[in-house]
């Protein structure tokens, strides 16, 4: 049971820093490789915040961890956006895998939070590392859920479709991209803290390209562009590795066939730019059977 | 012509290194006036809605909106002053639907912040509902109500250029700059958007700026015409004014034995 509930947990986590990336590449169009980067500096604020300033607050520094990690992966994210948000398509890419490597660099030389070895025992909250995780996921959800349907979330959509366009329908496509950015580290950095303090042990390999990379796969495996996908993606493909432990090193084998398989079977995520709502699921309906009807029709019109 | 212009451009030269692809250009646009751009490919026409709208930045010159300069702003800028356009082919949120395309550029008149949105309060639902009626409206007035549903990419061609001027109306423009709106439209179309054009002036009290290749359109619509040539100003003047011009006619229909039709 408590390793059931562990990887609910653990899927949990996942899917805050999904929601975070799901903002940026699905809803913005910008690909991120380095998300792991801003996890890492939510996981190793909040250790700091809750393993070594002897705050006297109780449980209630953990939830002071949680948001002080995401407020500096926030902060730094503004700091990297300045910096890379200039540049188009491929390079930003490059630029966020060269922001997460260098943080986990930064990490390993760093002997006072335990360099390349890793830092032990941080504070594990029993019971409420229960329930937070659930919290912060659901506050996640109805987050990104929100922004996404305003007008912010919409301009971030016009940024993504094209980008000249959005320019001439008043769109400040800088700031655009700074927000959505911003939002998703904070929900990275959350995510971070939120493993630092549930597992109690960090290293900067915890949170290598690897790592970021997976956060990528998630979101495209889920659907570009749909919360709902990305909502399933993380659960999935947090469960999935578990449930082939049994054949150890060839799981990894399983969870890139079932990546595959979905790719080639639905080249747009499990639901890209749909969402799992009455309307959502009504409009999917109503394309799959256009979609049919029209197969149909052309296979009929072949046959004259 | 009627009026105080509402855009006027002065000396304007653009040099991509050593290519100077508008060179000292100088003209206005009449407030509440349907102006013509016209000239053969490549003369800079589009380039110099790349410089109004900020695309571009400008090598020389002053581009005047209402008196004052707009020649420095960046693109959302000069939009919140009021100038708005359309392109050459076409530039949609392909995979939105229709009324997305139109509620997505209501966004200016949108007044609710980041934390209000995030939080639903009441502020952004009661703003989000005018956002939405805001976005009807304009679909109806342009007769696009009935596929407000369908994805943009879906549309046909014709119905594709009305939502593309409809995005750009959502913006409450001055002015309106169209990039050759009748391209690959049919002489029926043509029509249906001259018509369209016109009432819109009326309807929103806009100045248009028109690129065109259709000379039916242009002389149909325009009661100003400005013409380039190889980036510089070639002629000005009204349409009967400039068809019968023979520089004009020489530089952009062509000597005798020139195919160009376009």
């Amino acid at each position: 049971m408590e390793y059931i509930l562990g990887i609910f947990i653990l899927s949990a986590i996942n899917l805050v820093a999904v929601l975070g990336l799901s903002v940026l590449t699905g809803f913005t169009g910008l690909f991120s490789f380095g998300h792991a980067g801003f996890m890492a500096v939510g996981a190793y604020v909040s250790a700091i915040v809750t393993a070594r300033c002897g705050l006297p607050f109780g449980w209630f520094n953990y939830v002071i961890g949680i948001l002080a990690g995401g407020l500096a992966a926030g902060v730094v994210s503004v700091g990297i956006g300045r910096l890379t948000l200039k540049l188009k398509g491929d390079y930003f890419c490059i630029a966020t895998m060269g922001f997460g490597e260098a943080i986990r660099l930064l990490l390993n030389n760093w002997k006072w939070v335990g360099g390349a070895r890793g830092w032990e025992s941080i504070p594990i909250y029993d019971g409420l590392a229960k329930i937070i995780p659930f919290v912060i996921a659901a506050a996640a959800v109805v987050f990104s859920w929100n922004l996404i349907n305003s007008r912010q979330g919409r301009n971030m959509v016009a940024v993504r479709e094209e980008e000249l366009a959005a320019q001439m329908a008043g769109i400040n496509v800088m700031r655009t991209k700074m927000v959505a950015l911003v939002a998703s580290a904070i929900l990275a950095g959350a995510a971070g803290a939120l493993l630092a303090n549930y597992i109690g042990f960090i290293a900067p390999k915890t949170f290598n390209m690897v790592k970021s990379t997976e956060l990528t796969i998630i979101v495209i495996f889920g659907g570009l562009g749909s919360i709902s996908g990305s909502v399933i993606g993380a659960v999935l493909l947090t469960i999935l590795p578990e449930l082939f432990r049994a054949f150890s090193e060839w799981r990894l084998v399983f969870y890139g066939l079932a990546v595959i398989v979905i790719m080639v079977g639905r080249p747009k995520g499990l639901i890209g730019g749909q969402e799992l709502t009455p309307t959502g699921i009504r409009k999917m309906l109503a394309a799959g059977k256009a979609k049919r009807e029209f197969a149909k029709a052309s296979r009929e019109g072949g046959g004259r | 012509m009627s009026g105080e212009p509402i855009l006027e451009l002065k000396g304007l030269t653009k040099r991509f290194g050593g290519l100077t692809a508008v060179n000292d250009v100088s003209f206005r646009v009449a407030e509440g006036g349907i102006s013509g751009l016209i000239g053969p490919n490549g003369a800079g026409k589009t380039t110099i809605f790349n410089l109004i709208t900020g695309v571009y930045k400008v090598t020389q010159g002053s581009i005047e909106f209402k008196g004052k300069p707009i020649q420095d702003m960046e693109p959302y800028q000069v939009v919140e002053r009021g100038i708005t356009r359309t392109f050459q082919n076409i530039r949609l949120f392909k995979n939105l639907t229709v009324f997305d395309n139109v509620l997505t550029a209501c966004h200016m008149a949108a007044r609710y912040d980041l934390g209000s949105a995030l939080l639903r309060l009441p502020r952004f639902r009661a703003q989000e509902k005018v956002l939405r009626e805001k976005a009807a409206a304009l679909l109806d007035i342009i007769g696009l109500t009935d596929r407000a549903e369908v994805t943009a990419n879906n549309l046909p061609y014709g119905l594709q250029r009305r939502l593309e001027i409809t995005r750009a109306l959502a913006l409450d423009p001055q002015l309106i700059l169209l990039d050759e709106p009748a391209a690959g439209m049919n002489p029926d179309e043509t029509v249906q958007l001259m018509k369209l054009i016109g009432e819109l002036r009326d309807r929103f009290k806009l100045s248009v700026l028109v690129i065109e290749h259709h000379m039916d359109l242009i002389m149909g619509v325009c009661e100003h015409i400005h013409v380039l040539n190889f980036g510089c100003s070639l002629a000005d003047g009204t349409a009967a004014e400039v068809a019968n011009d023979p520089r004009v006619v020489e530089a952009y229909l062509g000597t005798e034995d020139s195919t160009c039709t376009c």
